[in-house]
């Protein structure tokens, strides 16, 4: 008997001769069950939700009809509809403009700057918030920003009401309270996706080199000069990557657009609405289409500007 | 004289480690200055504070005759060549080399035009193009060396340049440094823990140990009139005494010295020993074969241990001793070089 004989002894040794000597095989068994997974379950389900947006729906029997047409496609385009989109598409690039303005300071001091006991902390402050229900956290902006919740209060303890009244006036951003106006949704949309951006920009941040920004400063640049043509460009993949979050997250969500903010509808509100109360599955597919693309394009975007490599 | 950098009692202290500790040195305009020590040895430490990445904790540092305290590094007249090259990744090597003339401000043109001419004099012309990712380190070597003298400074430090090539390619930049450094007549610091870079390429060399400086001499000097056990031990090889054995070897009320390998013969019989020599017996517990020559470990009495190098090519028909010979050790008086000890 050879040493070859020897080893094949058992079943499952000879399970793992034949995988090692067949790599393909080997792969096969390790990747088939999450591919499986993948394809069926998560893109097959998908593709089957926005079949049902080729369906026609009659208004009268409120039922789906088995006939397939573009309708539903095309009244995305409509006026209504399409402000819809646009509202959605403004406060994605709004909330992202703002996390973005409001987490570089932050993760610039936490990778520059803060030492390990400081970083901690930072890291524990910006993810704890994610550890609490994302529901009553909406719920709580919702009392907090209401008339006579503590915003209210501290503003006119501070004199400051007129302002507040100002703001509240103007068209698109105002509304009768902090709670109920577009600016109020904003401001709570930022926060709950604001870690989201600090992390990216951290990570991409912490992989600057510390020196080549000694390399920046021995060659003659200013702190500003410095800034501008060495750490935000090499940063800068990390804002895209965060972005992608802050915008995805704020197009698709429909859960603080129902608690905060004026009574026009988002795509997920509508789709909420459309589903739900309505019962018009394919219409709500149909509009389930707008943020896929509108990501699709985003993500092109964001690929050109190398994001992908910060993430 | 002027000097291109000065050092008076120049201490960096982090805490209670003391990474330069009193320092003080002069380095004058157009010369090959090496720091050469082993790695934590304050070397470095002293090339950041020319380049004002670190503050000294105390002394004063003078950069042709300006207090440099208080002035950062962007408003130094000095330029680093960093060990890791630290070109930077988002930008072409024609950018990366023109990167100091643009922040000062130089047009567009004659900035291109004048980092093109530093390409060239390195060699990588054709590689403006070219993103630092897509070179070879020999040829970012040469980036960072062009992007450092392209704004023509008038002391330019270099960080263990070459210590992440390959042997060949060190051998052929030290030619090149050397060359360059005497066609620009700017002052080199350079920065190195491998005594063979230093001695090759320097006008002088300041031998580091534990944040101090052991020795200043030329390399011929170093390596003849080593001060100290340290540089002894540190430039080259040697066969250090000190205490009893000194006294042993070298003859009642001799201190400390350094006996190089190279200057011990070694006789089958105790034969030849002129008055001005000193011979012993020894007994050969080692031999290592290095081709042009062999270095022989030998045992003298009272345990005391001996190096000697003896030439491979000297034809007097003796065999190479062998382990256990019985052999007779002699040297010149002249070889035995005192040393100072200096206090812990």
């Amino acid at each position: 008997m050879n040493a070859n004989a020897v080893y094949l002894r058992t079943p499952l040794r000879r399970v793992a001769a034949l995988l090692h000597r067949r790599g393909g095989l080997m792969l096969a068994v390790l990747l088939g069950p999450p591919l499986i997974w993948m394809c069926v379950i998560y893109l097959g389900s998908l593709l089957a939700l926005l079949w049902q947006g080729f369906h026609g729906f009659d208004d009268f029997s409120m039922s789906v009809l088995p006939t397939l047409t573009l309708d539903n496609y095309a009244k995305i385009f409509e006026k209504g509809n399409f402000d819809i989109v646009l509202r959605t598409l403004a406060m994605a690039c709004a909330v992202t403009v703002a996390a973005a303005v409001i987490a570089f300071p932050i993760a610039y001091y936490m990778a520059r700057y803060a030492g390990p006991r400081t970083k901690a902390f930072f890291y524990i402050g910006v993810m704890l918030p994610m550890w609490a229900s994302y529901i009553v956290k909406a719920y709580s902006w919702s009392v907090i920003l209401a008339k006579g919740g503590i915003v209210f209060w501290l503003i006119t303890k501070l004199h400051l009401l007129w302002l507040l009244d100002g703001v509240l006036a103007l068209p698109y951003v105002g509304g009768s309270t902090l709670s109920t106006s577009h600016l109020g949704r904003f401001l709570v949309f930022t926060y709950i996706w604001l870690p989201f951006m600090v992390l990216p920009i951290q990570a991409a941040l912490e992989r600057v080199p510390p020196n080549l920004v000694q390399a920046s400063m021995d060659l003659g640049a200013r702190p500003r000069q410095t800034f501008r043509h060495v750490i935000w460009p090499l940063a800068f993949p990390g804002v895209v990557a965060g972005s992608i979050f802050t915008f995805s997250l704020t197009l698709g969500d429909f859960i603080i657009p129902t608690l905060i903010g004026p009574s026009g509808l988002f795509i997920g509100t509508y789709v909420y609405v459309q589903q739900g109360a309505v019962g018009n599955i394919p219409m709500a597919a149909a509009f389930t289409m707008v943020p896929i693309v509108l990501i699709a394009i985003y993500l092109m975007i964001a690929k050109r500007l190398g994001a992908f490599d910060a993430l | 004289m002027s000097f291109a950098v000065e050092f008076q009692e120049v201490s960096r202290h982090y805490g209670k480690v003391r990474a330069v500790d009193g320092v003080s040195l002069a380095i004058a305009e157009g010369e090959f200055f090496s720091m050469l020590g082993p790695s934590g040895s304050g070397k470095t430490t002293c090339l950041r504070l020319i380049a004002g990445f670190e503050q000294p904790t105390s002394g004063s540092i003078r950069i042709h005759g300006v207090e440099a305290a208080g002035i950062p590094p962007f408003s130094r007249d000095v330029n680093t060549v960093f060990q890791d090259y630290a070109l930077f990744p988002h930008m072409n090597v024609l950018d990366n080399v023109a990167y100091g003339l643009m922040v000062k401000g130089v047009g567009k043109d004659e900035r291109l035009a004048r980092s093109r001419e530093a390409l060239a004099m390195v060699d990588l012309g054709e590689y403006g193009a070219r993103r630092p990712s897509q070179l070879s380190g020999g040829q970012r070597q040469r980036v960072a060396l062009a992007r450092a003298l392209v704004n023509r400074p008038r002391v330019l430090l270099l960080d263990e340049p070459l210590g992440a090539l390959d042997l060949k390619l060190r051998e052929q930049m030290q030619g090149e440094l050397k060359a360059l450094q005497r066609k620009l007549g700017i002052t080199f610091v350079y920065v190195t823990h491998d005594q063979g870079e230093a001695l090759s390429m320097s006008d002088r060399v300041a031998v580091f140990n534990q944040g101090r400086i052991e020795q200043v001499d030329t390399p011929r000097g170093l390596y003849t009139r080593p001060a100290t056990p340290f540089v002894a031990r540190f430039v080259g090889t040697s066969n250090v005494f000190t205490g009893a054995a000194a006294a042993l070897l070298g003859g009642p009320g001799m201190g400390a010295f350094s006996l190089r390998p190279e200057h011990v013969r070694l006789q089958r019989s105790p034969a030849g020993a002129a008055g001005n020599s000193r011979q012993l017996p020894a007994r050969v517990i080692g031999v290592q074969y290095h081709g042009a020559s062999s270095r022989i470990e030998l045992q003298l009495a009272g345990d005391v241990r001996l190096v000697a190098n003896v030439n491979n090519d000297e034809g007097d028909g003796e065999s190479l001793p062998e382990v256990g010979d019985e052999l007779f050790a002699t040297w010149s008086d002249q070889a035995m070089v005192p040393l100072r000890e200096l206090p812990a």
